[in-house]
């Protein structure tokens, strides 16, 4: 019998209850007749729920019991970075000044708010040595996609013609090809060499006058270093093309290295992971797009200028690739992160860095003796184990994951990056201190143990949460999306 | 020395730098080439504590002129709504706000659940039958939707009105120009509706038709002609909506026989917070879903055969499908569904109606008003036709001016149109919420006829 607390909020409707008021009617009411065809005037909103504001209040606050955040503990979330989100940023974005203000509201009366997009601009142009910068994307992939178009644009520009071919690694987010395909090229993959890194002699083969570009992750998702990145930038460079780097990564590298100076072109980042801005259960992000000098023509319209000590919104950009989102972008990330930023300081940002690639190693080392490590040497913010020696048992990363939840912690990323077969990405980033880490150890290497004496007890797990494993497939076969009434 | 944000200290570090073997934390940083290495600090200021951090963030926050202190009439695609006090006490709850995409579904069902419920009120809202996720906000909603109707009718030409936000359009334009789709605009009529006539000579072989419900004039006009030539050329209909509020007062698209409703529903509870974050979200018919992007929640059974939520249809995304994806998003807009969906639930069946009943009395009472005041200065409604809370007024002489001269007098009112619409350059579209009490309305209808007096002197 299911708990009537677990019912969807369409079942707990109680007709008659309410948990609205509005304003007091201090005009006219307008006669709907005459003033709206009677035709498109609708007569009700059918099944929509009706509760009380505590029925809501309790409603919602259960729903959340059964969530896991990074508050509830470590989450190591391979190439998520999902770090601490601090507090202040949440009160700074909820400043009725930043908050209320209309996206419409002329230039003069948002002053603060360019100031804002204008020092993050800066901030994020210097973190990362690439100086032109827009805050428009909404996330990694829109930012993608953004930086994708400029290439594009770029390439129109300079000699005409756009060409054709994409060249991504294997180790890749599938978010690459994807926003690759999205801006009308074709993707070929380069395989990763032996060490996991881009093989640069793959590279110079697959690098002619039709590939636009090269798009990689570096740190790459094996957490690897691309230590070739100069010599594979020469390579596309050479041949006419440029880089583009997905910056899901950055969290190993801010203050230690900047892509400008590694002959990345155009980057984005996620403001979502490296800056610190909340995930919010798969969104909103944040995606700003950082390039080279040359590339600042073709920055989507419009980009936050400075005029004396006026700032104002450019919008007459004749080479940009036009606009990519209504409005300046999600603003109140850019808030978080330019407070996340100011917060830390270079010094801050540097320890940030260190700290997430001395944790990881951390964790390598501590590991290895229970785990196989494909790519067993310095790491940089992840690790990347497989399941190959709990095969034996008959135990896959699933189960592993699994069990990981009854121990307390989130999953790792799984089956994932593709390259390594059953992938277990840990990411777990300078929130963490040494005890923590050594909770995280303490239980990973407790389920090898049972992986072996008893593998049925992951097969099983989780069994501390309040629903086990779901059959997915069955799900994708059948798809219920919504609530209907029976 | 430890910043509060990072707890491991130098013991702690030495202590790991043993157990890894390496004798410092740049041993570690060993891969990355030398000559690529940072050697100097980064240029940005020093670190901050937390109370001269907030200090500053006020400071720059109390140069923006915010809805607290000016009168605001603004809409054009952002609406200000009032959001009960308990909806961003909920959103705070960090097991929804610190949580990351549902992968994981058994430590996930809160999110879930939600999202379910999301799902659902966005289809009960539009009569369609099954909703997604979220997308980033409206404008890439629609530019996904239009592209959605070439895969589903193999065909690449789409029609979008002139009367839809014109943000919304150079959206489309920038994500189009590199897939061989064509973009065609069909212009409005005097009323400020499609212009019917012309839409028919342009269907022809159109993927879809895109119009906005109501339009960017704040118009609501009849959605059954256009739907009909749609459907007549073998195009999909995509009604694009920016105040979902309108919905609860209207007939809903479903009703009508659209195919793709593309919404943003900032409306619901989201701030304005100066561009975003706003929720995006697409609707459609059951032919649809194959083609629908981004994330989908659907019910599921447990091993216990219990009753849950998970991420489905997921060979559409691009995790699994990569360059063959239906799109390439990933993050979408997840909280701010949440936050849509408390809004929706509270207001509920019988206060949405109750909320949209009163924006509609209170932009019509202020038509009227500035009408009554203005209308010696020159200044009337530019169309005739019905419209919720947003109406265009025309007459000013130069918009942008006026607007100025408001801001003056205390009021952020209008939205001058001449820079998207240089036949209007005389017109600005307003806004009427239930956040605008009677006496402001008054006010701004003196404001205006002072205004528009001085501009047509």
């Amino acid at each position: 019998m299911t708990d009537p607390r677990d019912r969807l909020i369409f079942e707990k409707s109680h007709e008659g209850r309410r948990a609205y008021s509005v304003p007091a009617q201090d005009v006219p009411a307008t006669p709907m007749t005459g003033s709206l065809p009677a035709d498109l005037v609708r007569e009700e909103i059918e099944d929509f729920p009706e509760l009380s504001e505590n029925n809501l209040v309790r409603h919602f606050t259960r729903l959340s019991t059964w969530n896991y955040g990074v508050d509830t503990g470590m989450y190591p979330l391979g190439s998520c970075t999902m770090k601490y989100n601090p507090k202040v940023n949440e009160a700074a974005a909820r400043l009725p000044g930043f908050g209320e203000l209309h996206p419409l509201a002329p230039e003069c009366a948002a002053q603060g708010a360019l100031q804002v997009m204008y020092e993050l601009q800066g901030l994020l142009g210097e973190i990362t040595g690439l100086p032109s910068v827009t805050l428009q994307p909404a996330a990694g992939a829109h930012g993608e996609l953004t930086g994708m178009m400029m290439i594009r644009k770029r390439l129109e520009d300079r000699d005409g013609r756009p060409r054709s071919l994409v060249l991504i690694p294997d180790s890749a987010h599938g978010t690459n090809p994807s926003s690759a395909h999205f801006c009308g090229y074709d993707v070929r993959e380069i395989r990763s060499g032996p060490q996991g890194n881009v093989s640069t002699d793959a590279l110079s083969e697959a690098m002619t006058e039709d590939v636009a570009a090269l798009m990689l992750t570096n740190p790459n998702t094996l957490g690897m270093f691309e230590d070739e990145i100069v010599k594979a930038a020469g390579i596309v460079h050479a041949k006419g093309g440029l880089v583009y780097c997905d910056g899901a990564n950055m969290n190993a590298l801010v203050g230690k290295a900047r892509p400008g100076d590694f002959g990345v072109d155009v980057m984005h980042l996620n403001l979502h992971k490296t800056f610190s801005t909340p995930h919010g259960g798969g969104g909103p992000g944040s995606g700003p797009v950082v390039s080279t000098r040359e590339m600042y023509p073709y920055l989507p319209a419009p980009v936050v200028v400075k005029e004396g000590d006026a700032f104002r919104l450019d919008s007459d950009r004749p080479k940009s690739i036009g606009r990519v989102k209504a409005f300046q972008g999600n603003f109140g990330m850019l808030v978080r992160a330019y407070a996340y930023i100011r917060a830390l300081g270079p010094d801050g940002l540097r320890a940030t860095a260190e700290n997430a690639v001395l944790n990881a190693n951390y964790v390598r080392v501590k590991l290895r003796r229970r785990y196989d490590v494909p790519y067993d040497r310095v790491n940089m913010h992840e690790v990347v184990l497989s399941d190959h020696r709990q095969n034996a048992h008959d135990v896959t990363t699933l189960d592993i994951a699994k069990r990981l939840i009854d121990f307390g912690f989130h999953p790792p990323t799984i089956y994932f990056p593709l390259v390594v077969h059953g992938a277990i990405m840990v990411e777990p980033t300078e929130s963490e201190g040494v005890d923590e880490l050594d909770r995280f150890v303490d239980a990973m290497l407790a389920i090898a143990d049972e992986a072996e004496r008893d593998p049925d007890l992951l097969k099983r797990a989780p069994t501390t949460t309040r629903r086990s494993r779901f059959d997915e497939a069955a799900a994708a076969r059948k798809p219920v999306l919504r609530w209907k009434k029976a | 020395m430890t910043h509060r944000y990072i707890p491991n200290t130098g013991d702690d570090i030495r202590r790991m730098l043993d157990a890894i073997g390496v004798s410092s934390v740049d041993d570690l940083f060993a891969p990355v080439p030398a000559d690529v290495r940072l050697r100097r600090d980064l240029k940005i200021p020093a670190a901050m504590s937390e109370p001269d951090l907030m200090k500053h963030l006020q400071d720059l926050a109390c140069e923006n002129a915010d809805c607290g202190r000016a009168a605001v009439f603004l809409g054009g695609g952002i609406y200000r709504h009032f959001a009960p006090s308990f909806i961003d006490q909920l959103l705070l709850r960090s097991e929804f706000y610190t949580a990351y995409t549902p992968y994981q579904p058994e430590i996930a069902q809160g999110t879930l659940q939600a999202i379910f419920e999301f799902q659902t009120m966005v289809c009960q809202l539009t009569r369609m039958d099954l909703a997604n996720a979220s997308m980033y906000d409206g404008s890439t909603a629609m530019t996904e939707a239009a592209l959605m109707a070439t895969r589903l009718t193999r065909r690449d030409r789409v029609v979008v009105a002139r009367n839809v936000h014109p943000q919304y359009r150079q959206v489309l334009a920038t994500y189009t120009q590199n897939l061989g789709v064509t973009i065609v605009e069909v212009g409005f009529t005097g009323e400020g509706g499609v212009d019917l006539q012309a839409l028919a000579r342009l269907a022809d072989g159109a993927a879809a038709i895109v119009f906005q419900y109501p339009n960017y004039f704040g118009v609501v006009e009849d959605p059954r002609p256009i739907v009909e030539v749609a459907h007549r050329a073998g195009a999909l209909a995509v009604a694009t909506v920016t105040e979902p509020l309108a919905l609860a007062l209207l007939q809903p698209p479903g009703a009508f026989g659209v195919d793709i409703v593309a919404a943003e529903l900032q409306s619901f509870g989201i701030p304005p917070s100066y561009g975003g974050p706003y929720c995006g979200v697409i609707a459609a018919t059951e032919k649809c879903m194959r083609q629908m992007p981004g994330r989908l929640v659907g019910m599921a059974k447990d091993t216990e055969g219990r009753d849950g939520f998970v991420l489905t249809l997921s060979t559409r995304e691009q995790h699994i499908r990569r360059e063959k994806a239906t799109s390439n998003i990933c993050t979408n807009s997840g909280l701010m569904a949440l936050c849509a969906a408390m809004f929706m639930a509270s207001y509920g069946k019988r206060g949405l109606p109750a909320l949209a009943r009163l924006n509609f009395d209170k932009a019509h009472h202020a038509a009227g008003t500035i009408a009554a005041a203005a209308s010696a200065s020159g200044v009337r409604p530019r169309f005739g036709a019905p419209f919720f809370n947003e109406f265009v007024l025309g007459g000013f002489g130069d918009a942008f001016q006026v607007q100025k001269g408001l801001l003056e007098d205390g009021f952020m009112a209008g939205v001058p149109l001449g820079r998207d619409y240089p036949e209007l350059a005389d017109a600005m579209l307003l806004c009427v919420t239930e956040m605008n009490p009677a006496g402001q309305i008054d006010g701004l209808a003196s404001a205006i006829a002072k205004r528009a007096a001085l501009a047509s002197t």
